[in-house]
């Protein structure tokens, strides 16, 4: 990373260099040691180069969205950029989802595309797409670089406009022409990004009136979101918890940025959050939201969520503030830097005798997680316990073992029963929900973090979208474990037409069960992988353990399962929190309180 | 709903009104006027935008914007602290009987005879949208054959500038 802007200018002289060369030396000063991609006529000349580089590692994929996705691993596992590339046209198309997805959860990435060359554009060449226009509601921001002079540029400004502020997706398109021709190679290049100014340093006026309300609120929480992650904030967070005795929910991505197993962490809130955390929000007279932005999975219907809160809100992103929810306190920073100054000032209102006593919220907090336990009910009919298999998985992988869910039941379950007791050990698919996510996303995060075990935890439907990057697995060495929670079914549309829809079972049965096409172990063979089954209670153990007893191959388990079970706790969409049911036709009462 | 003016000063590079459009109908805001042309830096150019929105919208509505990276400064122009204009060209049918009359309202309204043919007049006027429509509801009458009107352009009153602020931090953060 260059980090900060130079407004030297650059050197009148250096190395001449074709476009391609200037790309690949740009990608290096960077410090991106790792590309996804796949090469392609537009992009073609790029790879010439890369063939000789040295420092830049190209893992060939097999499809563009696993680049984009192992790019999004990559980079939510270690908190660089990552970088996937593609040639132009449905190179660059197949790119579109994991933007849009890397959009959504704001994971820094670079996306390099072929372009054709500059005669060629808009005259509907072959394998033309204005990948500009059409990533530009789903990118941070993005360039079509017109001159080989101007690569490093464009370069540094991607991976700076990537990791900084609100960190996202940046798009770099590159016609052919462009890395053909030759320009002076000038390293540092000058950032030239006037409107770009990401404020990081909190107000202090602000800091002292959050700092005024957490000490004198009675019931307050904690709300915690994935910028706590992103924002390299989890210790401070730590310390404000527990300097303040403030019960803690974190977010579908925000999961291990607070310890499961610390007596103040309610668990996660929103649709399938648990009963206290949710509970909690509701209850609460004040919202401290740190790096969050109240979406609609986590409010329910906002006009019912948490009604009795006052509310401080600090995001780097000032759009995200005062956007779904009015913040009393509005704080816009690095939440980082927004907890180093706020723990001092609360200090300081308790130095001052004020500090309310939080002793009755805990008791009823307590009461609500004695008597709503997340938990689940074994089947009946003598099937496999899907929320039994990701439990095990948890226990035996161990938490250091980095998880990354598809989208789905599976993937809730993963939320909800692996304890996560370090940071960046749950990658998922949260804003977009982008079913095919983890297979890609799990080879990203074990070739940024080559030392530590990675499991994918997958369903039989997302499985079938991205499976072929386990090829890519195989043969780069890439030693990746999936579960596949197999349930014959596109599990959670199931639940929903189960709950929603009279069991009327339309287009969810995929026949993974009924004709066992495919069959997950002979498909795990033929992609160069171990492939187990499991289909009892009995055999999860052991299976789990054979399947962490390989460590050079790619591992798939068939974990044959119930096509019943259900997510629960559950708000249905559009319904208010107070309306949570903990399980099937189970509202919980309140009465003991107040 | 009501009406908001928006200064905007953005980077002169290709596509960013296609952004600044984009983002506007993306997050479904509403665009009644937009105007597009140089400042007296070559490299600022300076949208003015008509945007009706509830209260609260148009804060998010700034604050989206101001997060596209070509976007330097943003000012809300109240109307009575701002001189506004919007220019108008109307073709009149005017023919030997009627032309007197219509000469009469152009010269009423200190409009300009942009082009005179025998049947019809071609009349220029630049001003507050509501002076525009006063004119085209006594023009009327007479048959407009058709007309084109320009999106709305505004500069704050008096000696501040909105272009020189923005540049002095873009010198800064440089």
């Amino acid at each position: 990373m260059t980090g900060s802007q130079t407004p030297s200018a650059p050197p009148a002289s250096g190395p001449t260099l074709t476009g391609a060369q200037s790309l690949v030396r740009s990608l290096e000063e960077v410090g991106a040691d790792v590309v996804f991609g796949i090469p392609g006529g537009a992009i073609l000349p790029a790879y010439d180069p890369l063939y000789d580089s040295t420092k830049v590692r190209h893992i060939l994929v097999r499809h563009e969205q696993g680049a984009g996705h192992a790019a999004e691993g990559f980079a939510q596992a270690t908190g660089r950029v990552g970088v996937c590339m593609a040639t132009s046209g449905p190179g660059a198309t197949n790119l579109v989802t994991p933007i849009a997805d890397a959009y959504m959860d704001s994971v820094p990435i670079v996306a390099i595309t072929g372009q054709v060359g500059r005669p060629m554009i808009g005259t509907d060449a072959f394998q033309e797409a204005d990948i500009s226009g059409i990533t530009l509601p789903i990118t941070k921001h993005n360039f079509l670089v017109q001159s080989a002079a101007d690569i490093p540029q464009a370069i540094a400004e991607a991976f700076h406009l990537a990791a900084t502020g609100r960190p996202g997706p940046v798009l770099v398109d590159l016609p052919k022409d462009v890395l053909q021709e030759s320009a002076t190679f000038h390293w540092p290049p000058r950032l030239d990004l006037p409107g770009y100014r990401p404020v990081t340093r909190p107000h202090g006026k602000q800091i002292r009136e959050a700092a005024r309300l957490i000490a004198g609120a009675r019931r307050p929480v904690l709300y915690v979101g994935g910028g706590v992650l992103k924002g390299r904030a989890t210790a401070e967070l730590r310390r404000l918890a527990e300097l303040t005795g403030i019960p803690v929910v974190t977010t579908l991505m925000a999961r291990g940025a607070f310890p499961d197993s610390h007596r103040q962490h309610l668990g996660m809130p929103g649709m399938h959050g648990s009963v206290s955390a949710v509970t909690a929000l509701q209850k609460s007279d004040l919202l401290i939201a740190l790096g969050t932005r109240f979406d609609d999975r986590v409010t329910g219907r906002l006009e019912t969520f948490a009604p009795h809160a006052a509310v401080i809100h600090a995001d780097i992103d000032p759009a995200e503030i005062g956007k779904n929810r009015i913040a009393d306190v509005p704080i816009v920073g690095d939440v980082r830097e927004v907890l180093i100054e706020l723990i001092p000032a609360v200090e300081a209102e308790y130095a001052t005798d004020h500090r309310a006593d939080l002793t009755g919220w805990w008791r009823q907090i307590d009461q609500w997680r004695d008597t709503y336990p997340l938990g689940y009910a074994e089947p009946t009919d003598g099937t496999l316990a899907p929320q039994y298999v990701i439990e095990r998985l948890g226990k035996i992988a161990g938490p250091e073992t980095i998880f990354a869910a598809g989208v789905g039941q599976h993937q809730m379950w993963a939320a909800q029963f692996i304890q996560y007791e370090n940071p960046y050990t749950w990658l998922n698919s949260g804003g977009a929900g982008t079913m095919g996510y983890s297979v890609p996303a799990a080879m990203g995060a074990k070739v940024g973090c080559p030392d530590k075990l990675v499991w994918a935890i997958d369903g039989d439907g997302c499985f079938q979208m991205t499976n072929q990057e386990l090829a890519t697995c195989a043969i780069e060495g890439i030693p990746i474990k999936v579960a596949v929670i197999n349930n014959g079914n596109l599990g959670m549309v199931r639940q929903w037409q189960t709950l929603f829809y009279d069991e009327r079972y339309s287009q969810t049965d995929l026949g993974t069960h009924k004709h066992r096409i495919p069959d997950f172990v002979k498909l795990a063979d033929a992609l160069g992988c171990v492939g187990l089954r499991c289909e009892s209670k009995a055999e999860v153990d052991e299976t789990i353990e054979k399947a962490m007893a390989i460590d050079d191959v790619p591992v798939v388990v068939d974990f044959t399962v119930g096509k019943d079970a259900m997510v629960w706790p559950m708000v249905a969409a559009g319904a208010s929190n107070d309306d949570i049911q903990a399980a099937r036709d189970l509202r919980p009462t309140f009465d003991s309180e107040e | 709903m009501s009406t908001h003016t928006l200064s905007v000063l953005v980077e002169n590079k290709p596509g960013v009104l296609t952004r600044v459009a984009g983002l506007f109908a993306r997050r479904g805001f509403n665009i009644e006027s937009l105007a597009v042309g140089p400042t007296e830096h070559a490299e600022i150019s300076r949208i003015t935008i008509l945007v009706s929105v509830e209260g609260s919208a148009l804060e998010q509505v700034t604050k989206q914007l101001n997060k596209l990276v070509n976007v330097l400064k943003i000012v809300e122009l109240e109307p009575t602290q701002a001189v506004q204009r919007e220019l108008l060209l109307v073709k009149v049918r005017a023919d030997e009987a009627s032309r007197r009359d219509v000469l009469q309202i152009v010269e009423l309204f200190k409009a300009k005879v942009a082009d005179v043919g025998p049947e019809a007049l071609t009349v220029e006027l630049t001003g507050r949208p509501d002076k525009l429509e006063a004119m085209l509801n006594m023009l009327e009458p007479y048959g407009i054959r058709e007309m084109v009107q320009s999106g709305m352009v505004a500069l704050g009153r008096g000696p501040r500038s909105m272009t020189q602020a923005a540049l002095r931090s873009v010198e800064r953060s440089a």
